[in-house]
């Protein structure tokens, strides 16, 4: 079949067949795409269960103990404590929450709005096109993170607000991304097929385009997990993120820039979470790269 | 007999930045109720386009320039968008040449079955199923549980072809359209999709246009054959006629480039030359530069469809009585 052989330049097709135990055997023979994994489940377990894995939650939270205050990494404290006495382990952990939720919140809503435009611009082309596409021009023309700067600045800071600017910047590149698997499908025979038994527009987007433009969307998702974590924590950063006193990545190593001379455990424990975290899904988002896209192998 | 498509001088033109090219110059076709016709003639002539024009559904850079198509008396081309996509898959249904593309590989057999039903009636659930299953088991396929829980990769083409089949009908369309439904099976496969489709139409009735390079099947199927040459009908004949006095030079050419295994060890003939691209620019006959009998005025002047008895009509000036005369080789039955 000529879809199993993956003509170059043509998004492969998910199938059925790619199976727990393909997938598994894939990861084995991939160590780089298995310490993503890792990487990622670490983080996932620390996100869900992290009031339970931290040893000091009650400080990590926000409980000033000043006794405690400056504590280097040590047996009570790991990473140390920061200028509140704050266990900074903890504080990383409490952190993971924050930081998956708003990644995974700004890429799907990033998808969300970028998946459905960009399908209808390919499938339609014509003026839908020019108008969706110019539009997305309009928005990629800024780079995200000053796009989202100026959106934050503009609602004032806050965690939400963060999401809600880096959604903003976000989805032009989706509807890029599906605009061009759209525009190939729609070539593709079993459109014809649809559109000879009578099938309504909307009905063969739906049907036919969009599950079919869903692998390279997937890909993409999972690398943009990595920069947007890395993203949302250069705009806590500079304040324009998560507020004092909420343990977050961006602002903790903010905090600790004033220190990182003589205290370099605050801002670089913090700094290590984002680094790592990000790796994480950059790794494996490489390796679906190298699965699905023909044009990255070899 | 009643009439049911009547196409009357059908142009389609694609429309390209710098020009226009006019790639069927005037088509007619006319198809009664129950009536298989085949359209027949080389790649590039035009068959699949006067199939889909039908429908209405042109690539997006052609259109249809001129003509009427009317079906069942009603206009196809006034139709509003809403109108002609009722139409399709409803009354008139299309089987494709290549069925292992024709399918979406992310949908099962089962769920392309069950979008045409719920795109044109208000079935529900268990009724749905049941047609399904009725209209699989119609045109024999076997183990119909597993096929509708089916992707189209894990069945084969002869398969697929009959799921596709099973799908064209199941709305009982008055006109199935089969463009080449057996060219990409191999040859068995092919005979018992042919078989098929005959053996339903004969229990059903429908009308049928079967597009077709393959002379063999048009003889095997149809009743009567439209010639298709550069974009028009050169000519028209029940399918006896057709095969015993063949009248256009093309059709006699076409007949005699059938392989055969009597005249083993000849070279067989070949029509030289190919179909020109764009026939709406040329002036003359469009057969002219690969034609053994042209003339003078094959250059200067397009020929029309001229009756060479009962409802067999060519277009050639060589069946005029004028054009008879002036001919380099006396015209016959090619041998």
């Amino acid at each position: 079949m000529s879809a199993a052989i993956g003509v170059v330049g043509e998004p492969r097709v998910l199938r059925g067949h790619l199976s727990l135990r393909r997938i598994r055997h894939l990861l084995l023979s991939d160590p780089l795409a298995l310490l993503g994994l890792l990487i990622i489940g670490l983080f996932v377990v620390l996100a869900v269960f992290g009031p339970m894995i931290a040893p000091l939650p009650g400080k990590g939270a926000g409980v000033i103990d000043v006794q405690a205050r400056m504590l280097p990494p040590g047996a009570a404290h790991l990473f140390g404590t920061d200028d509140l006495g704050r266990d900074v382990l903890s504080r990383v952990i409490l952190g993971a929450r924050p930081a998956l939720l708003v990644a995974a919140m700004v890429v799907l809503i990033a998808v969300l709005i970028g998946v459905p435009l960009g399908a209808i611009a390919g499938y339609q082309r014509g003026w839908a096109d020019a108008v969706i596409m110019r539009i997305a021009d309009l928005f990629l023309a800024f780079p995200p993170l000053l796009l989202a700067m100026a959106i934050v600045a503009a609602l004032g800071p806050g965690l939400e607000h963060a999401a809600l600017a880096l959604s903003v910047a976000w989805w032009p590149w989706y509807t890029r991304i599906a605009r061009g698997t759209a525009v190939s499908l729609r070539e593709r025979p079993f459109i014809d097929g649809a559109r000879v038994i009578g099938l309504p527009t909307w009905r063969i987007i739906l049907n036919h385009v969009l599950p079919n433009s869903l692998t390279p969307i997937v890909v993409q998702a999972m690398l943009d997990m990595g920069t947007v974590i890395l993203a949302a924590g250069g705009l806590a950063f500079i304040g324009l993120g998560a507020r004092p006193p909420s343990p977050d990545w961006g602002l903790m190593v903010a905090d600790g820039r004033a220190y990182i001379l003589n205290q370099w455990w605050l801002a670089t424990f913090p700094g290590l979470a984002i680094f790592v975290a990000t790796l994480g899904f950059t790794l494996l988002g490489d390796f679906l790269v190298r699965q699905f896209d023909p044009r990255q192998s070899g | 007999m009643t009439r049911l498509l009547e196409m009357r001088d059908v142009s389609v033109a694609f429309d390209t930045f710098e020009r226009r090219s006019i790639a069927l110059t005037g088509v007619n076709l006319s198809v009664d109720k129950g009536e298989v016709v085949g359209i027949v003639g080389e790649t590039g002539c035009g068959k699949t386009l006067t199939g889909l024009s039908i429908l209405r559904l042109l690539p997006r850079t052609a259109s249809i320039v001129g003509g009427s198509i009317t079906l069942d008396g009603e206009d196809v081309l006034a139709m509003s968008e809403r109108d002609i996509r009722g139409l399709r898959g409803a009354r008139v249904a299309m089987v494709f040449q290549n069925p292992t593309s024709a399918f979406n590989p992310v949908h099962t057999i089962g769920s392309h079955l069950r979008l045409v039903l719920q795109t044109h009636t208000r079935m529900h659930g268990r009724e749905i199923a049941q047609r399904i299953r009725e209209a699989l088991s119609d045109v024999g396929m076997p183990d119909i549980e597993r096929v509708v829980r089916s992707y189209p990769h894990q069945l084969s083409g002869g398969m697929l072809q009959r799921a596709m089949i099973a799908m064209a009908l199941l709305l009982k369309p008055a006109l199935l359209i089969a463009d080449e439904p057996t060219t990409s099976l191999d040859v068995t496969i092919a005979a018992q999709v042919l078989e098929l489709i005959r053996r339903l139409q004969h229990e059903r009735g429908f009308s049928v246009v079967y597009i077709t390079h393959d002379l063999g099947v048009v003889r095997g199927i149809c009743d009567r054959v439209v010639v298709l040459y550069a974009g028009r009908d050169v000519e028209t004949a029940s399918t006896e006629d057709l095969f015993a006095a063949p009248a256009h030079p093309y059709t006699r050419a076409l007949l005699a480039a059938v392989p055969r295994v009597s005249a083993r060890g000849h070279a067989l003939p070949v029509i030289p030359g190919i179909v020109p691209s764009d026939p709406g620019a040329m002036v003359g006959c469009p057969f002219v530069d690969r034609c053994a009998f042209a003339f003078d005025r094959c250059r200067v002047e397009r020929p029309e469809p001229t009756i060479v008895g009962g409802t067999h009509a060519a277009a050639c000036h060589l069946l005029t009585p004028q054009g008879a005369g002036a001919a380099k080789q006396p015209v016959g039955i090619a041998s």
